[in-house]
């Protein structure tokens, strides 16, 4: 990725993205203001995930710790959540470098390591959902400002604010992720995926780097639920922290590529559009065949295309060019 | 009285659990495939138990046979078609195939029933007997002695049939096993099969007291996971006792926790034995 390429076809993809919002309004910019937020938590989840090797299927969790810190402080103390966000990143990097700290510190593993993600986000769901402080299974909304404070509170009536914000987002995470990439945690944390046994025999404190990513990945994710609540004004716990929102973090990269730096941010690309396509597809056919409706359609191929990307190209789209290249170039 | 309730319920329930349980613990131990889509092939077993019950009118308890056979076929075909070409994948690979297969399998039964829940009403259902001032539902007793019995066979089955050898060899050393001359690829799809088809019998026989809905196979998978994780994995007696041991801590949990949150003591119990016990509580240190 380093090769200087990509430098310009990086600028004009910078710039499109830039100038996306004068031509594209509405329905369009909120599809695209989805795709890059589900590229945004892939791409913090490729951090522990991807690059680090270590599947969780807990990060709804993060997600949603980050979403009702800044809404609970905002609608009690009237906080703003350009704030509040912090406090909740802060929140769930101590939640995920807990729950890190302990499966790495009893050398947990692999297949284990997804387990006991998934249970500790199926915990949390279960207590948002019994807790009537977190808005229980109804959900919270978020008290709406209007006037020219809004902004302040992280509020905005039209679309383009939050477009720029997620790209700002998106852009800043991928710069760090390309950091990491090449620094030494980059490389150590490669070691790591390849074969944690023999890495650690050779010095890496493996465990160490994996809690480094863990708890980078468990922060920045959690801004992503913040910009969520802004967004939706509303938050319930199935909808952030329920596993099946788990599994739609983790779709984009392994379909784009995990452990790549763009892969998660094109699965996202690819994914927003089909689903958008199947929901239009469910409509399409529920006025002319005038049935039930055809609810899970994009969930279906979502599977599909989760199982077909694994059986046929386990290293995903940006994998695959990768693995290309190298025999190309030899 | 409250908790000698609890106790009893629990053990019903335990026993259904422990078959749940069983599926799942053969086919981590033979093929070490996490099966995330575990619950959802349960949920299927439910749902064509409905079926059979509300169209052609057959008790649960009889079209279970049925329903295990065809779930048996079904199993076969997805570690045929889509498990055994990613054998020398990392595991993960093969967990995220099971997570796909699941949410193919539980939107595509949201499409074809939708998001309602569907009770099979036998004519038995709301009976219970009553002893001693606690009373024993009917179709949880009918249900754990279903249980007992798949269970006496499976075992059975693994112990004293040539296949059973066969399966067992394949899970203790796949390499071995290919030397004496089995074929493995094959004794996969068979284990992965009485896996699908075990748990399809479970799902039939909880369709008379829990409702089918397509939202449940997530749940189940875990509660599966938790009860084979505590047993050990591979170690049969150990989903069996496990079983047992979660059907009555939930119960419990239940009347002292509120009903639903009951999931939250056993997924608590999951993540502790995962750190500080992973081979299980019945099971030794280095038993691979």
């Amino acid at each position: 990725m380093r090769s200087r390429f990509y430098i310009p076809f990086l600028l004009l993809l910078g710039i499109l993205f830039l100038v996306a919002p004068l031509y594209f309004g509405g329905y369009l910019l909120e599809i695209l203001i989805i795709a890059l937020w589900l590229g945004y938590l892939g791409s913090c989840w490729n951090l522990i995930g991807g690059y680090a090797g270590q599947i969780s299927l807990g990060h709804g969790t993060f997600v949603g710790l980050g979403a009702y810190t800044s809404t609970l402080l905002f609608s009690h103390l009237g906080l703003t959540p350009w704030v509040g966000m912090f406090l909740g990143a802060f929140l769930a990097a101590a939640i995920g470098l807990f729950f890190g700290f302990l499966c790495f510190r009893f050398r947990v593993r692999g297949a284990y390591f997804l387990l006991i993600t998934m249970a500790m986000a199926e915990i949390f769901r279960l207590c948002f959902e019994h807790i009537d402080f977190f808005g229980a299974t109804v959900g919270l909304f978020l008290p709406t400002i209007k006037g020219p404070k809004a902004g302040f509170l992280y509020q905005f009536e039209e679309k383009w604010p939050f477009y720029f914000i997620i790209l700002a987002m998106t852009a800043g995470l991928l710069l760090v992720s390309s950091i990491m990439e090449h620094s030494k945690i980059g490389f150590y944390l490669k070691a790591i995926k390849g074969d944690e046994d023999a890495a650690r025999c050779l010095g890496v404190s493996a465990s160490r780097y994996k809690l480094l990513a863990m708890g980078l990945s468990s922060f920045f994710i959690a801004f992503g639920g913040t910009f969520y609540a802004q967004y939706r004004m509303y938050i319930r716990p199935d909808l952030l922290m329920g596993i099946h929102f788990s599994v739609e973090i983790v779709l984009a990269p392994i379909i784009g590529g995990m452990g790549t730096l763009l892969g998660p941010v094109l699965g996202a690309f690819l994914l927003v559009p089909l689903e958008e396509v199947s929901r239009l597809l469910t409509d399409l056919l529920k006025h002319s065949l005038h049935t039930k409706g055809l609810i899970g359609l994009h969930l279906i191929t979502y599977g599909v295309a989760l199982i077909l990307v694994v059986r046929f190209m386990p290293y995903g789209i940006l994998g695959l060019f990768q693995r290309l290249k190298e025999r190309w170039v030899r | 009285m409250l908790y000698l309730q609890a106790l009893i319920n629990g053990i019903l329930m335990g026993g259904i659990y422990a078959v749940m349980a069983l599926g799942l613990s053969l086919i981590f131990g033979v093929l070490n495939i996490i099966n995330l889509a575990h619950g959802n092939l349960m949920v299927i077993g439910m749902y064509l138990s409905y079926l059979l019950f509300v169209l052609l009118g057959i008790d649960p308890y009889l079209s279970l046979i049925a329903i295990a056979s065809f779930l048996f076929l079904i199993g076969y075909m997805i570690q045929r078609l889509i498990l055994n070409p990613i054998l020398d994948a990392p595991e993960e690979m093969s967990v995220l195939i099971t997570l796909g297969l699941g949410m193919i399998i539980q939107n595509v039964l949201l499409m074809a029933f939708g998001p309602d829940y569907f009770t099979v009403d036998t004519s038995y259902k709301l009976n219970s007997l009553m002893l001693m001032g606690l009373s024993i539902d009917v179709t949880k007793t009918f249900a754990f002695g279903a249980s007992l019995i798949m269970t006496g066979v499976f075992f059975s089955f693994l112990q004293w049939t040539e296949l059973g050898r066969a399966i067992r060899a394949a899970s203790n050393n796949r390499e071995a096993a290919m030397l004496a001359g089995i074929n493995v690829k094959k004794i996969y799809c068979i284990a992965f099969a009485i896996g699908t088809a075990t748990v399809a019998a479970a799902g039939s026989c909880v369709s008379t007291f829990i409702p089918t809905s397509q939202g449940a196979g997530i749940l189940f998978t875990m509660t599966s996971f938790v009860v084979v994780i505590i047993g050990g994995v591979g170690n049969y007696l150990g989903a069996l006792a496990g079983g047992f041991l979660i059907g009555i801590v939930e119960e419990l949990g239940a009347v002292l926790l509120s009903g639903s949150m009951k999931q939250v003591v056993s997924f608590g119990l999951l993540i502790i034995i995962l750190l500080l016990k992973p081979e299980g509580l019945l099971g030794r240190k280095g038993e691979e």
